[in-house]
């Protein structure tokens, strides 16, 4: 099925876009094919924080790994719901989730 | 100044590469990168990592790559300036090209290849009033020069490899150290984590766990960092620097200002050489944009031997290069 994500952009405002949750995707990939500004530096291995991005609600209760708790770990601002979006493999349950692109996730 | 035919800026693995592109048509490289060391983002970011799309390896590290490469390209001598980054780069009366870095460093050269991957990276900096204003006045993202804190006062922050690694290192060199850390354990080697406990416990250093530095403090330079932890407390610390050391993040710096034509970040080309809308001024890898471009590490290695055939005619006064395999004429160095 698809599922809808709510993106805040850097004016506050969301946009919502659709993505399959059939074809191994993660948040961090549809948000590149989105054309949104994520640099995915190192391509989906929690190694850079470029894809960084904080949960909104509280619905998505998927723990992060360890890689990606140690990645989170090393950057100068977090909140208890920063995520790392390429950890994030889209599922039916992710549907209307809303998220915001954190300040290492923007090449602008 | 330095002189050269092809001033290639990146140092990364397709940067590298073109190294060896222009040394079989016999062109002098210089290669400039802000790192302090070739290898860009394999080596910066993930030089453990195996990568599995590299011709003629079914896996290779990330660093074995750049090892590898930095040996291909030993017969041609290239020279490097590492640790600048390029700020200007002027056309010249004679269509030639004046490169100049951060650092006052100049480079003359007759063309010049952008392979600048994700652009340049800098250190990502925590969100604090004043912070840039005491930046090389006590305030230093990079520990470039250890010698600068001995017998000193330093606040380092972080949780990760480089913040565990240099408190180690400067808890024996500096007069007052304190490692700030906003978790209430350390990630990183446990190896790093249990020598910095034990130096915290020895009176080496001040640790502070579940903390952040909130303030910075001084007239014009830095003379105090103020320190809050989870539970809002606050402490004052006597400092002479702060190093924040919070990893490294790409931005396109410089190159946004030298009128190339841009699209999203990316530098246009075209494909036919990967030449730019400036004459003279190519880029190749993961920092050009054009229809149907991947971003591979083969894909940078490909753009830079077409660079190189293009690039001859500029730097030989519009020779064409004829194509010799080097199966047939070997490595002719020079």
């Amino acid at each position: 099925m698809d599922i809808k994500i709510h993106v805040e952009e850097a004016d506050g405002q969301f946009n919502t876009i659709e993505a399959p949750t059939d074809m191994g995707l993660s948040l961090m990939e549809i948000l590149k094919a989105s054309e949104y500004p994520v640099a995915a530096t190192c391509g989906g291995m929690a190694l850079c924080a470029s894809c960084h991005v904080e949960i909104l609600d509280n619905t998505y209760d998927e723990e992060a790994n360890d890689a990606e708790m140690d990645m989170l770990d090393t950057l100068p601002v977090v909140s208890d719901s920063s995520r790392l979006a390429c950890q994030m493999p889209l599922t039916d349950d992710m549907d209307g989730i809303r998220v915001r692109l954190m300040a290492e996730a923007s090449m602008e | 100044m330095i002189h050269t035919d092809l001033c290639i800026i990146g140092a990364g693995p397709v940067g590298l590469f073109a190294v060896f592109e222009a040394g079989l048509l016999k062109m002098r490289c210089h290669v400039m990168d802000v790192l302090p060391q070739i290898g860009g983002q394999l080596s910066e970011i993930y030089p453990k990592k195996p990568i599995y799309d590299i011709p003629g390896y079914p896996v290779v590290l990330a660093q074995e790559l750049v090892d590898n490469l930095a040996k291909q390209i030993e017969p041609f001598n290239p020279s490097f300036t590492l640790g600048e980054r390029v700020e200007k780069i002027e056309r010249q009366e004679d269509e030639s090209f004046i490169l100049e870095t951060n650092e006052g460093t100049q480079c003359h050269a007759k063309a010049v290849v952008i392979a600048g991957g994700l652009g340049c990276f800098e250190p990502r900096k925590p969100a604090l009033d004043r912070l840039e204003s005491f930046e090389g006045k006590g305030v230093d993202y990079m520990v470039r020069n250890p010698e600068k804190y001995i017998n000193r006062k330093v606040v380092i922050a972080g949780g990760g490899d480089s913040a565990l690694d240099w408190t180690i290192y400067l808890a024996e060199h500096v007069e007052e150290l304190t490692l700030v850390h906003r978790g209430s354990s350390f990630r990183g080697a446990p190896d790093s984590a249990e020598k910095v406990l034990k130096l915290a416990e020895e009176g080496k250093l001040k640790l502070m766990l579940n903390s952040q530095v909130s303030e910075l403090k001084g007239e014009q330079l830095l003379n105090e960092c103020t320190i809050t932890n989870k539970a809002g407390e606050t402490e004052t610390v006597s400092t002479d620097f702060f190093i924040p050391l919070f990893g490294l993040s790409p931005k396109l710096g410089p190159i946004a200002n030298w009128n190339l034509n841009l699209d999203k970040n990316a530098i246009e080309v075209n494909v036919e050489d990967y030449s730019t809308n400036v004459p003279g001024v190519y880029a190749i890898g993961d920092i050009n944009q054009y229809p149907g471009k991947l971003k591979l590490i083969l894909s940078g290695f490909h753009e830079a031997a077409l660079m190189a055939q293009s690039a001859y005619r500029v730097v030989s006064g519009g020779k064409k290069a004829s194509l010799k395999y080097t199966t047939v004429n070997g490595i002719q160095t020079f």
